[in-house]
């Protein structure tokens, strides 16, 4: 058989779940990570990291609103996906990330942008003609009173909603780690830290995203980086990264140690299946160099250039590594045989459903709902006083 | 007129209140009653299987009969049973080398080179009916199921084809039908136990290698046969509670 090695199973030569699913951790940590960035400032009283909090949020929406996509085309039947909600099976993980997506959606992130957004939508609705006229008076939800006392209201809503919404993007992610944690069967999977470090690399790869964005927000609207922001940004990210990666050793050095039945079958691909994607991608290319970039930022003086050049790398990196991560988690636990006895291969299409084409469409997918909400919803915060704060 | 549109609107309110309840249940009704079997009471059974290592001559019968029994398609990566070959030498036993071409389908081919230093044994692999299933613990929406007489079933009719309960199981005996994009596994050919018939691997194994077992008869041989015999399950410490009972199964076997 091609692409196999040693023994597996007959029915392990065709791997479960693909590259699609890959990207179903990724974009969901995507979106905790950038609302845990946006509640840095709201709920914390980090000021620095304003001029980012809107686009934070933005940015979780517009990926949010793509998360279930890649799982939708994974299934064998899309069109039942909606029994999930009507029989969901009680003791199933699984069933449940209808529910979880549905408040995050729904209770956390519309109504927080839409407090945060009203008195826009009002202005807005009102300096309008036509069509945008229309849409905005949709949007405001005939809510038009923006008298002081009920911007006062919005803000404290906005604050509860807030301090509601940091669990919620924790229980969002670290409920995607559960889903495989609590897989007995797998051992790459099975272990009570998937959760934590799902939930450390989700804040790493939303940070190092939003922080790109700005970056980039900026340089297309020709305004000047805020350095302070973008600094303590960057300082957000090099900790959690730190705490990110040494969870990742904790768990790393406890197989190595404890070398359990399936140590020889992992450490094995490890060292050659994966090798690329886990040793090189995730470790060196995604992990150490951002984090010596990130510190180097810290430890020496640089001019801003430099140290806006240095961001962008890392954020760059950043995202890479978090990106092979889940490719190793999600793939890398199907290389290997549930016999210990074998490995197979994964083989990518391109332009089927599962390939590598709609792949790319879906990520692309989110920048493309993330423009369109900028225009509609603009979040900078130059060139106006930001009342609500 | 008051009154009429009143009532009116109450008789609307309840049918539109009730419509989606109903189309719930309109799917139960044209689904049809189950196929029953006469005199065939859930609650008086729980099925099991004996597997005897020494018997089986991994000719492959038991496949073949499965496939067709069940319709299952003859693709790889689709088996509801498969035989594997087990060649361990004495002074490696942690390096088995195992085979199970086409999952036996054609039985094996001779074994090349030296056989004498060899430990070589044959082991027959099905769904394990487990009484705490993985499986079915991580369906999103209970399409995979334990019927009350002890076998792991899937609803081709409710499963989405998430593939959960593929990587759910620890033995790999799921798999995706690529004819209904559903999980698909051995049901322990649940259409003939029901009527008193034994499973087509039973039936046509020439060895009597594996044997159908009703643990809540108790005049089944299977009380005194793990009385008696040293058995055992596969990955005991994944405690799924297997009811595939193997006599003989070597510390070898994955």
């Amino acid at each position: 058989m091609p692409g196999v090695e040693g023994f597996i199973y007959p029915n392990e030569i065709e791997l479960q779940w693909s590259v699609l699913i890959v990207l179903y951790p990724f974009i969901t940590g995507l979106v905790a990570g950038a609302f845990i960035l946006a509640s840095l400032e709201r709920v914390f009283n980090v000021a620095a990291v304003r001029p980012t909090y809107r686009l934070a949020l933005l940015t979780a929406l517009a990926f949010l609103i793509v998360a279930p996509l890649p799982l939708q085309l994974h299934l064998g039947h899309p069109e039942r996906s909606f029994s999930m909600y009507l029989t969901p099976h009680s003791e199933s993980a699984m069933a449940m990330f209808g529910f979880v997506y549905l408040w995050y959606l729904m209770v956390v992130l519309l109504l927080e942008i839409w407090f945060d957004y009203r008195k826009d939508l009002v202005l807005a609705w009102r300096s309008s003609r036509g069509l945008k006229r229309l849409l905005y008076s949709v949007l405001t939800l005939g809510s038009d009173n923006i008298s002081e006392a009920a911007l006062r209201v919005d803000d404290r809503l906005g604050r509860i909603l807030t301090v509601i919404g940091i669990p919620s993007a924790f229980l969002l992610h670290g409920y995607v780690g559960f889903i495989f944690g609590s897989i007995k069967a797998n051992p790459w999977w099975s272990t009570p830290l998937m959760p934590i470090v799902f939930l450390f690399s989700a804040i790493v790869s939303g940070v190092a995203l939003v922080m790109l964005l700005y970056v980039a927000s900026c340089w297309i609207r020709r305004v000047p980086v805020d350095m302070v922001c973008l600094d303590t940004i960057a300082r957000y990210l090099f900790y959690a990264f730190v705490i990110d990666f040494s969870l990742e050793l904790l768990d790393l050095i406890h197989r190595i140690y404890e070398a359990d039945e399936s140590f020889r079958a992992l450490d094995f691909m490890v060292k050659t299946r994966l090798f690329t994607s886990q040793i090189v991608l995730q470790i060196v290319v995604g992990t150490l160099v951002p984090l010596s970039l990130l510190a180097l930022a810290q430890l020496v003086l640089l001019r801003e250039r430099a140290r806006r050049a240095l961001y962008v790398a890392a954020g760059a990196l950043t995202l890479v590594g978090i990106f092979a991560m889940r490719w190793n988690v999600v793939i890398g636990g199907q290389l290997f045989s549930k016999s210990f006895l074998g490995y197979t291969t994964y083989k990518m299409s391109f332009a089927t459903r599962e390939g590598l084409l709609p792949a790319i469409l879906l990520m692309i997918l989110p920048f493309v709902i993330l423009a369109a909400l900028v225009r509609l919803l603009p979040p900078w915060t130059d060139g106006r006083e930001a009342s609500q704060h | 007129m008051q009154q009429e549109r009143r009532a009116f609107l109450m008789v609307a309110g309840r049918l539109i209140a009730l419509s989606g309840a109903a189309s719930l249940a309109w799917d139960a009704v044209v689904a049809g009653a189950p196929e029953t079997a006469p005199n065939y009471r859930l609650t008086d059974h729980w099925w099991a299987m004996i597997v005897d290592i020494e018997k089986c001559i991994g000719c492959g019968n038991c496949v073949r009969a499965c496939k067709a029994e069940n319709d299952v398609p003859r693709e790889p990566g689709c088996f509801r049973t498969w035989v594997e070959r087990y060649q361990i030498d004495p002074e490696d036993f942690e390096h088995p080398k195992v085979d199970s071409p086409d999952g036996a389908y054609e039985g094996f081919p001779e074994i090349a080179g030296p056989t004498e230093r060899l430990k070589i044994f044959f082991v027959p692999k099905l769904c394990n009916h487990c009484a705490h299933s993985p499986c079915v613990q991580v369906c999103p929406v209970g399409a995979t199921f334990e019927s009350p007489d002890g076998v792991v079933l899937v609803d081709k009719a409710r499963c989405l084809g998430c593939r959960y309960c593929v990587q759910a199981c620890p033995y790999g005996c799921r798999f995706i039908d690529p004819r209904s994009h559903t999980a698909d596994k051995c049901s322990l050919c649940y259409h003939r136990i029901t009527r008193d018939l034994t499973t087509a691997c039973c039936e046509t194994c020439p060895t009597g290698a594996r044997q159908l077992a009703d643990l809540k008869n108790p005049a089944d041989p299977i009380h005194e046969f793990l009385r008696t015999h040293k058995v055992n399950v596969l990955k005991p410490q994944m405690a799924t509670g297997a009811k595939l009972y193997y006599n003989g199964l070597d510390g070898a076997v994955r």
